[in-house]
């Protein structure tokens, strides 16, 4: 087995040295009712690299990727292009096989990474501090409101029908458990501002409320001014928790920080970090200094040496279970600490000019996909303002619509009635998102693709 | 014997014993790297792209007008940045790396290239399913793996990690519970648990008691049977335990739990001692997570991103989160989310996280489940724990091993910082590793032994590196009960010194200001 370097001779040896006769002998604390005598029945035995390489590379050959297809998909998964030395970096073993940085002395690297990670992530999302990172947006999005109950000591958090719809699930689903009470609804297409339900949000704040939490731009792709929400919860004594799915949205919008919001979650995959099916991503995870010690998850944080050096390490761990155990803010443990640095290293590379450049890109290409989109027969552009992401308004169920396209090697969008399957008002909306990996060509083959499904 | 070319003949300068201070403060392979926000030029990109065409802007007047403050590097210079900073770190790739509790394998590269196909890394998660038949196929190929390996009835893949897992079971146990109308409040945990098992069951609103460890370092049935009782919604157990033991009652233990009407999670972060020898299934356990950046060697990539897929016994298997794949009887796969649950899998708990799970992990561990075989792995968990043995015994004459006489240790040898005289203490012994090139082992984990010391070698050492990785604990062990006050100020090599936590904590600095603000702020 080419992963095991011990040799027959060895074991021999070192049983010896052990003083057992044979391996056996080490498990004979296992009750004989479960012990087992060979190999698991029912899975095959050891295989060559090339033969694993092989069966896998079948797997991967039945499905459709983005790159070989016009792709046009979203909804808190965006694809971008990643420069080639981003995975490189990320391969270096040193990075790629280290632990958590538990011991510092040895761990400087990763943890001066995660430090100009957390700064990255807090001037991107407009906060003061940010961790170094969650499992994903969505688990970064419960915990926001987990610790917006912690602060305000209220149990009820109302989420804008906006925020995505697997993030208010998750949040429903642990609320279940929690006694959090959610409030939330199913958004509308509203022509110009699909899924925008500010003034309801604005009315429901009460003295029960532990936080707001929106979502921008939201899942239907519309962009919002969120001030006017930050003063309405703070005058009532609640936190504004706002959700970024799209990172490269910040390079254009103004980030959610500068509107007032107390806690800024997000999908950090955007930058970075390839669309994988779902996951690994990084979740991002920023707040007011004021609240840094009911925070979730590690923090990285500067000190000296013994020396006078200046060197980096995990803090404020007290809130944290390895040490807090019950009473620790959050269970995580493990976060995503190679995309952390995928996101990092990507970020350090596009700067602010490219971030920018990228994100006047990613829009000005939308732009152009919503206008010859809403020129085909049976479409309707449904947004006012939004950034790489628009829903269309089809004249027949879009869902039908997103397979048939699919069976012409086209990926077109996001079809609501997947997202919301029972809602019968949404069943007509599709979700597109635009980004740098798009060409013109594409948007035309899937223009005129639509124009024949929808005739 | 080989040439010096140059014909130059090396010899020692006069002084070799002054301290050198460099221009730099490099020396020589160690770098000194600044932070990405000191580069001087400071603003600039590494990445071009094509010009964007003119439109008129459709942001509703929210343009970003502000600077951000982010520093673009030109692509040399973030290969030098992240390159020079790696160097900073330990990792498996450099040596033996001996954390307890942290299964520290080899990472086969084979993984990571399979994880690279466009098939898997660029597929989107919300894509029509008839696309991606293939990436629904590999989950349920993991899937079953996971099963068969454990003996177990279902599997969740969504949870993100070890703790996330541990959640996703906690969540399934009280669903179970309530369903049947039986709401109970008191999660037990033993004294060795990880810190995310209560932690866990707090975070799903659980009352936590803990059951002490016999004088052996196993659960005290006779502790928990006197504790069971109607208020008992489950049993945490860590199975081999944290003291490296294999739990001798875990029949015993089930049945009891079970007898009252509660449930028994496992925590998997060790199942690379058992796996292929023991199915959890086989000791009544009903819930486990099963870490795959552990055993299944996925990357730890510096803290994640994990995986931790949960296997359920049959008592449990209807309340498994969402989503999750089902493969129909014309061999497709279905991906089953909120709108068909109530067809397959009515009294599913929810969901857990947004779509279904670490699939580039699911891809890594199906690279090294394929690559070992039953076979396989089953020599992993003989060799993880014959390698972990053979540390014990080489070592109890130098270092207490508090459980050295309660049987063979499983995947991890454990000892403790008795004897070491006044002064010395675990941290300094593992301070001492480091300047001997390896990383320290889990240090003052589990909490039940003083200054504890718990050594997990893994399956891919050889025998050579461990026998150097002992020669060197051994020295540092020795110097510790010698009193060698250098040893207090270890490590002497590594790229800093002894760090100041508490500083660190007093007045976190969380991130980088410019000075000028820093300054202003004082």
């Amino acid at each position: 087995m080419r992963y095991l370097p011990l040799t027959d001779a060895d074991r021999r040896e070192m049983l010896g040295v052990i003083g057992v006769r044979s391996i056996d002998e080490l498990f004979v604390d296992v009750p004989g009712a479960a012990k087992l005598d060979g190999p698991i029945a029912g899975l095959p035995g050891h295989s060559s690299e090339m033969l694993v390489e092989r069966k896998l590379k079948a797997m991967a050959g039945r499905n459709l990727a983005a790159g070989d297809a016009p792709f046009f998909l979203g909804c808190g998964a965006y694809r971008h292009h990643v420069p080639a030395s981003v995975d490189h970096l990320i391969q270096r073993g040193e990075f790629l096989t280290a632990y958590t940085p538990y011991q510092p002395e040895i761990a400087q690297g990763t943890l001066q990474v995660l430090f100009e990670f957390q700064t990255q992530v807090a001037r991107l999302l407009g906060c003061e501090v940010a961790n170094a990172s969650m499992y994903d947006g969505s688990t970064a999005c419960w915990e926001a409101i987990v610790m917006a109950r912690r602060i305000t000591r209220r149990g009820k958090a109302i989420l804008s029908a906006g925020v995505h719809p697997h993030y208010v699930s998750v949040a429903q689903t642990m609320a279940r458990f929690t006694g959090d009470v959610i409030d939330t609804a199913v958004p509308d297409l509203t022509d110009g501002a699909p899924g925008d339900d500010m003034d309801w949000l604005l009315n429901a704040i009460d003295g029960e409320t532990s936080c707001v939490v929106v979502q921008n731009p939201n899942i239907l792709g519309h962009v919002a001014d969120l001030s006017e929400l930050a003063a309405a919860c703070q005058a009532r004594g609640a936190l504004l928790i706002a959700v970024v799915t799209e990172p490269v949205s910040l390079g254009a919008i103004r980030s959610p920080g500068e509107m007032g919001a107390d806690i800024v979650v997000g999908e950090g995959q955007g930058i970075g970090v390839g669309l994988q099916f779902g996951g690994p991503y990084v979740g991002l995870f920023a707040t007011r200094e004021k609240y840094v010690r009911q925070m979730p998850g590690r923090l990285c944080g500067e000190t000296v040496d013994v020396e006078g050096k200046r060197g980096f390490v995990l803090t404020l761990s007290t809130r944290e279970q390895h040490i807090r155990r019950e009473k620790a803010t959050s269970n995580i443990c493990t976060n995503a600490g190679l995309c952390a640095l995928a996101f990092s290293v990507h970020m350090s590379l596009l700067g602010e000019t490219g971030l920018r450049r990228l994100a006047a890109l990613n829009h000005a290409m939308a732009v152009e996909a919503a206008d010859r989109l809403g020129r085909v027969r049976g479409v309707s552009v449904v947004n006012g303002p939004f950034f790489n992401e628009f829903t269309l308004r089809l004249s027949k169920e879009a869902r039908p619509v997103v397979r048939a396209l699919a069976d012409r090697g086209i990926l077109g969008g996001v079809s609501l009635g997947r997202l919301y399957p029972e809602a019968a008002s949404l069943a007509n909306g599709l979700v597109v998102a635009v980004t740098e990996t798009s060409t013109a060509e594409d948007v035309e083959t899937f223009a005129a693709a639509l124009e024949e499904e929808l005739a | 014997m080989s040439i010096n070319p140059s014909g130059w003949k090396p010899e020692m300068g006069a002084d070799e014993t002054a301290e050198v201070v460099t221009f730099t403060g490099n020396r020589a392979l160690m770098l000194e790297e600044p932070l990405l926000f000191e580069y001087s030029d400071f603003g600039d990109t590494g990445v071009d792209f094509p010009p964007a065409p003119v439109v008129a802007p459709r942001l509703g007047g929210l343009d970003r007008n502000r600077p951000i403050g982010l520093p673009g590097l030109s692509e040399p210079q973030a290969v030098r940045h992240y390159t020079r900073l790696s160097r900073q770190n330990y990792a498996i790739d450099l040596g033996l790396f001996p954390l307890g509790s942290c299964t520290m394998k080899h990472n086969p590269r084979l993984n990571e290239k399979m994880a690279r196909l466009p098939g898997f890394g660029d597929i989107h998660p919300l894509a029509p399913v008839s696309t991606v038949q293939g990436a629904f196929e590999l989950i349920d190929l993991v899937g079953t793996w996971l099963k068969t390996l454990t003996g177990m009835k279902a599997v969740a893949m969504s949870p993100k990690a070890g703790a996330h897992g541990e959640l996703c079971g906690l969540l399934a146990i009280r669903s179970a519970l309530e369903a049947r109308g039986d709401a109970r409040s008191v999660v037990l945990v033993p004294e060795s648990a990880h810190g995310t098992n209560p932690a866990t069951a707090a975070f799903c609103g659980y009352v936590v008691e803990n059951i002490p460890a016999t004088a052996e370092g196993r659960v005290d049935l006779e502790a928990l049977k006197a504790r069971l009782g109607p208020d008992i919604a489950c049993m945490m157990i860590t199975n081999p335990n944290t003291c490296g033991l294999f739990e001798r009652d875990m029949i015993a233990i089930s049945e009891a739990v079970h007898a009252a009407g509660a449930l028994v999670y496992c925590d998997g972060a060790n199942f690379n001692a058992i796996v292929g020898r023991v199915r959890p299934g086989d000791l009544g356990i009903d819930a486990m997570h099963i870490n795959l950046h552990k055993t299944f060697s996925t990357p730890h990539g510096g803290g994640g991103p994990g995986s931790g897929p949960v296997v359920f016994s049959e008592a449990l298997a209807p309340f498994a989160p969402l989503p999750f794949v089902e493969q129909q009887s014309d061999g497709s796969f279905i991906l089953v989310e909120e709108e068909t649950a109530g067809d397959y899998h009515a009294q599913s708990f929810g969901r857990m996280a947004a779509f279904h799970g670490q699939m580039g992990m699911f891809v890594r561990a199906a690279a090294y489940m394929l690559s070992h075989g039953a076979d396989g792995l089953r020599q992993v968990a003989e060799d993880a724990v014959l390698n972990a043995n053979y540390i014990l015994r080489r070592l109890d004459d130098v270092l207490d091993a508090p459980f050295g006489k309660s049987g063979p240790c499983m995947h991890e040898a454990l000892f403790s910082d008795d004897g070491f005289p006044e002064g010395f203490s675990t941290i300094d012994v593992a301070k001492g590793l480091i300047d001997e090139g390896f990383h320290p082992m889990t240090m003052y984990f589990p909490l039940v032994v003083h200054g504890a010391m718990l050594i997990e070698p893994t399956e891919t050492e050889g025998k050579a590196g461990i026998d150097q990785f002992i020669g060197a604990l051994r020295s540092v062990a020795e110097r510790a009960r010698a009193g060698d006050v250098s040893l207090k100020a270890a490590p002497h090599f590594a790229p800093r010194r002894r760090l100041d936590e508490t500083l660190a904590a007093r007045k976190p600095v969380l991130a980088w200001k410019e000075p000028v603000q820093a300054e202003a702020a004082e």
